[in-house]
Order: structure tokens, then sequence, then C-alpha cells
């Protein structure tokens, strides 16, 4: 098993006919054939995309339009910051159950629009400013590279894209392989938080063991060890390792990603750390090492 | 973006919020009709910095008995003096670091009778995703103590977005500041007011310390600090004026404007990374190995050859650095394109310290037959480790 995505998921793209969102649906499309059946556009409703392979996409005037036309249960948004916020609301209104927002610069204030009408639907929203959801072999939503992963026993989630890729090169390195990696996002105010994606690493069970990957900033890797304690204590435990970006990142700057912020003298990496290791968590000191401190935790 | 205090109480002035009458200058000729625009009898000089804790400070070149960054004085004659005194020398607070900051701007205040100093701010509570108010009655001081050693006497209360402001939401911040009688009256329209400016304007924090109840039981806001959301700038290019480069280190303003995620540190290794999380670590790892990073650059996902060159030009141009560490996981990025980028940047500057890069990910071997084949003195490393241990070796020997 997965979570979030598998061979079945069909994809819709908000944003195809732009240039990110045509080169990642052509890198989609060729990662083993993952579903993507069509693309979004306001003016440009029954056209048809083309990519450079020569694949084709219809395309569709609406999100709503789109799910009744392809069945469509997953939306990846690659639109413009200035709209992006607005494209997830129209996802949501479709009522698509998981929503994947890869923008990076999506203003705070509409995501605190997308947040209240997220908690009074049942969609998911993964991201924004983030890598995506990958379910090796099967199914390639959002930007990250397909060529390093490896179906495995390794899930994987993160607040940084690029360290995604380092624990997935890694576990794939060590014969491990992923079940699947998801991306979180580096904004401060997001759809999907580690908790969310913990608990289903804990109840899927292919998923043996996890690498979580935090970041300076906000609470959210102290409220993940304290829900791993807990489900331990309730007999409901796997391996974990971990590693926490921006040990020297100074106070009050805002270290690339919005929500990477040491401010008010929270969300310094330590505090997290601490919490982290008395959860249990194995602590990798380098990011170089991730793929190894989790290889060694699970002899151990 | 930060801006200044007088520009954030001009700013909140337009949305209809009492702020005291105040004049910014630059020059210390300006002070006099400045002071004589606003009646006394007293007058509040405030040197205009981006950081906080300016009433503590104290200016390196004038000694450890001189006042601090914001003087309150009973003459004209007295704010001519002071402000002279206080433009153009560098103010050191809480917040500045030991370096501390150059004051070039002054904001000449009209005096208030203060009768209690209150603290407000709103900000974006991350924990639930909403806009939130932080009050308390302990004002005019350090918040982050009063949280510490009082937390009871910090209260948060939570905006709907869709609803917006209530008056259930306004009670309980009078109930917490504990206002009553005009203050209170006045606070039914002030606190609503700041929501309004606060989200219209894309802010991600709005301070107001103090929030004061002046001698006639009215409400005013007296001290201002303002930040924008960076990435709803292009909401507001009305609000791009507001910019202060000379508070901004010249090197970050330079990448500005090649979009470049750049924040100058104090280590000799210079970095060039993509990704955040990743331009993070690579400062960590620097550490662990026993050196310290000169900066934090993320190049991005979307990099061209001439940002990378950009970047790269950045990074030399600090004189601290004595190597540079180029690390590259290529998802959207690609090895080749940073390769392209990194050599013709040496081509074009040159390349007098050491350089270790780490490529890996999408593209790779292009972008290692690109190093390989330049002809450059490049030390190629195999991961993160190794890579952060080769510049750590170069540059300590």
């Amino acid at each position: 098993m997965s979570i979030l995505i598998d061979k079945t998921t069909k994809v819709l793209v908000q944003g195809l006919t732009g240039k990110t969102g045509t080169f990642h649906t052509e890198q989609a499309l060729a990662y083993h054939g993952t579903q993507m059946v069509g693309g979004i556009h306001p003016k440009k409703g029954g056209e048809t995309w083309t990519g450079q392979g020569g694949e084709t996409l219809p395309v569709f005037a609406s999100v709503a339009e789109g799910k009744q036309a392809t069945g469509a249960d997953a939306s990846v948004v690659y639109v413009p910051p200035a709209g992006a916020g607005a494209a997830i609301i129209e996802a949501i209104d479709a009522e698509i159950p998981l929503i994947v927002c890869i923008t990076e610069g999506v203003p705070v204030m509409d995501m605190v629009k997308v947040k209240a009408r997220l908690e009074k639907s049942n969609s998911r929203l993964v991201g924004p400013n983030c890598p995506g959801i990958l379910t090796p072999d099967e199914c390639k939503i959002g930007i990250m590279p397909g060529n390093i992963f490896s179906k495995g026993s390794v899930g994987v989630v993160s607040r940084s894209g690029t360290l995604t890729y380092e624990a997935v090169f890694q576990t794939t390195n060590e014969g491990l392989g992923q079940t699947t990696a998801v991306g979180i996002g580096g904004d401060p105010v997001k759809g999907t938080e580690f908790i969310d994606v913990l608990e289903m690493f804990l109840a899927d069970d292919e998923t043996k063991s996890i690498i979580m990957i935090g970041e300076i900033g906000g609470s959210a890797e102290e409220d993940a060890a304290q829900f791993i304690a807990d489900e331990a204590k309730k007999g409901r435990a796997k391996p974990v390792a971990g590693f926490i970006a921006g040990r020297t990142a100074p106070p009050g700057r805002t270290m690339g990603h919005a929500g990477a912020v040491i401010s008010g003298g929270k969300g310094g990496a330590e505090d997290k750390i601490e919490a982290m290791r008395t959860a249990g968590i194995a602590i990798a000191d380098s990011p170089a090492t991730l793929g190894k401190t989790l290889a060694q935790r699970l002899k151990a | 973006m930060n801006i200044h205090e007088y520009q954030a109480k001009a700013l909140l002035k337009s949305f209809g919020v009492s702020v005291s009458d105040g004049v910014p200058i630059m020059k210390p000729e300006e002070a006099e009709a400045a002071a004589k625009s606003l009646p006394g009898p007293v007058w509040v000089v405030k040197s205009q910095i981006h950081a906080g804790g300016r009433g503590k400070g104290r200016f390196k070149e004038l000694g450890a008995d001189a006042a601090g960054g914001v003087r309150v004085v009973k003459s004209v004659e007295d704010v001519v003096s002071n402000a002279s005194e206080m433009l153009g020398n560098t103010l050191v607070t809480k917040q500045t670091g030991p370096a501390g900051k150059q004051v070039n701007r002054l904001y000449i205040e009209d005096g208030a009778d203060i009768a209690r100093e209150l603290y407000l701010s709103i900000l974006v509570d991350r924990t639930v995703g909403q806009v939130a108010f932080v009050v308390s009655t302990e004002g005019g001081m350090d918040i982050e103590a009063v949280a510490e050693e009082t937390p009871e006497k910090i209260i948060n209360v939570a905006i709907d977005p869709i609803a917006g402001i209530t008056d259930a939401d306004v009670a309980k911040l009078c109930d917490g500041l504990k206002l009553d009688g005009a203050a209170r009256e006045d606070g039914q329209t002030l606190f609503p007011t700041l929501y309004k400016a606060f989200t219209e304007t894309d802010m991600s924090l709005l301070e107001v310390n103090p929030l004061v109840v002046l001698g006639d039981g009215h409400l005013r806001v007296l001290d201002a600090k303002v930040s924008f959301d960076g990435n709803a700038e292009f909401r507001h290019p009305d609000l791009a004026e507001l910019r202060d480069l000379t508070e901004e280190d010249a090197k970050e303003v330079e990448a500005s404007k090649y979009d470049l995620a750049y924040i100058a540190l104090d280590g000799d290794i210079g970095c060039m990374v993509n990704g955040a999380g990743l331009a993070m670590a690579t400062m960590d790892i620097i550490k662990l190995y026993g050196a310290s990073p000169a900066n934090f650059l993320d190049v991005g996902g979307g990099a061209t050859t001439e940002k990378v060159t950009a970047a790269f030009k950045i990074i030399t141009s600090d004189p601290q650095v004595k190597g540079i560490l180029v690390n590259i996981f290529g998802g959207i990025m690609r090895c080749d394109v940073i390769a392209e980028g990194v050599v013709t940047a040496v081509k074009e500057v040159g390349l007098q310290v050491p350089l270790v890069v780490r490529l890996e990910g999408t593209n790779v071997k292009k972008g290692k037959d690109i190093i390989n084949q330049s002809g450059l003195n490049v030390i190629a490393a195999d991961d993160l480790d190794d890579a952060a241990q080769k510049i750590v070796k170069a540059v300590k020997g």
C-alpha cells in the first residue's frame, strides 16, 4: 500500500497550459503512466493540450467540469501566486478529495482564507510551496524527480523539497525504498501538517519506517513528536529517523521558506530536536546521513 | 518588508487610526522647523531604524552616559540639540546586534500625556491558520519577557477570516486590556480598523507597543512596527516606495533584484544551494565541521544561468568569503544549468578562493562534464558530507 495516491489516482492540472504546468505534466505522464486526465483553464475549455512528446490532454473550463468528465479524484495546482488561492478554493468547491498546490509565494492572507474553507470541506490540501507527492512506480503529483525513487518500505514526510530528495535518494541507496514521499511545504499556513501524514504512515501496513524532515519556525515538529510518543504508548510505533534544518539560522530572518523563521525566541532547531529525541526519533546530525541513521535505527 | 515607525503611523492614520502628530526629518537643519510645527510643551525625538528596543538602546559613538534612541524633551532648542547628536550615529539595541544601525532618520513627535501603557500586536497565528490579536496590560515592556514570566497576562484572540472581527472579539480585547469609559468606546472602532489595515495591506506583523490610554481617557497608538508579507507585494505597488534600502545589507538588496533568497551571515564559507531546506542544512553542516557560513543562498527551483551567475558574483563580492561551496540536488533545477552558471561566473569574475561543487539529481552527468571540461580549479565532491569536509579543509588548511 501507499498513502494518498496510487496507480488508480486520476489527476487534473490547474495551470496546465503554463510553462511549469506543461513541463511537469509531461514528466508525470512519463512516470509509470501517472493518470493525468485533464487540464483546467477558464478561457481554453474545449481545447486540447499537447506535450512536447505529442501527448494530449483535454482542457476544461472549470475544475467541476473536469471532475465530472474524467472522474478525477486529485488536482495539482501550478497557478501563479496571485491566482493560486482562488484555484485551490475552486477545487474545494468542486469537492476534489486531494488538492496539491506546488506554487511558491502564495500570500499568507490568501492561505488564511483557503484554510477556513478547507475546514468546512472534505478536501485535503497538501502545500502550498511544496514539491508534491510521489508513490514509486505508480503516481507522481508535483515536481519530485522520479528517477531517485524505488518501491519500498519507508514513508518520507518533509517541509523541504530538496531535503526530501536527499532522504529518498539515500533510502534508495540503502536498499530500503519508499512507500510514499509527501512534501508538506515551507509556508506558515498550509493544508497538511506532519501529524496528518504520520497518522497515515502509521496506519499503512507497508510503511515499516518513517523519515521526517523539519526545519525552524512554528511548532509542528514538537506537535508531531508528541503525537509519535502518544501513539507509541498506544502500541502504534514505527521506527522514525529525523532531521531539522536551520540550527545555524539567525533569529528573526526568514530563511527562504516563508515559514522558516525563528520569531520571539520560538521555533528554534534545538527545541525541535530535543522534542523529537524525547519521542524516540533517531536524529541525523547531517542531512547526508538520513539513510544511514534510519538503517541503524532499524538494526537496533 | 519592514517599514519605519513614522511610515507605519502614516499608513494607520490613512485608515483613520488615532496617532500623535509628528514630522520625519533626515537632516539636523530640519529639526527646528519640525519642532515648531508641533504644539509642545513636550516633544519626543525618536530614532527611525528597523529594530526594536530603541528607547533602551545606546549610541556607539556617544559613550555609556548619553541618552538612548528615544528622547523626551521640553523645548525646541532641546529637540535641535538632540537631533544633531543622534543623526548619523549608530544605535545598538537588543535587536540590532552588536554592530548596531546607523540612524539616518528621526521622527519628531508631539508628546503624549500617558496614563497607562498597553501592548497590542496582530499576526498570523500559524498553529490555527488565522489572524490573531495578542494583547496585554503590560505595555511598554519587552513582551517576550512578559510571555516568559507571566504568560497569564498575554491574551490571544484569533479572528475567523470568514466572519471577520466580531463584537465578541472586540469585547474580549477590551476586557483583556481592562478598558473602560472613553478608551473602551475607542476600542470599538480601533480594533476593527487595525484588523482592516492588517488584512487589506497584507501585513505579516503589526505591533503597537505601547498602545496608551491618555490622561483624557482616550486610546492612542504611540508606537507602531509593521512588516508586510513579501509574497503579497505584487498587490501593493504603492507600498514599495516605503522600502528603505539603507536598512538592508547591500548584498541582500542586489540579490533581491535577481529574486534570489540571500541572507548575509558572518562566517567565511560562501554557499550556493537550491532549496531553502537544503540551503539551511548546508549552513548547519559547515558549522558541524568547524567552520561558519558566510551566507544563506537559495537559488530556487527555476534558476537560469544568468541567475546563477549573479548569485556567484554576490558571493564573491563578500571580502569575508575564503571558500565557496556549491551544493545542488537537482529536481526541477538541472545540474547542467548550475554548472554552466558557475563556469560563466568564474570566467567573468575570476576565482580567488577554493571552490567545492557537489551535484546530484537531474542531469548530474551533464553538469559534472561541464565542470570537468571547463579547466577550472574546482574540487568535486560526492555527497553533502564530503563537500562540507572538503571546503572546510580547503579554507582552514
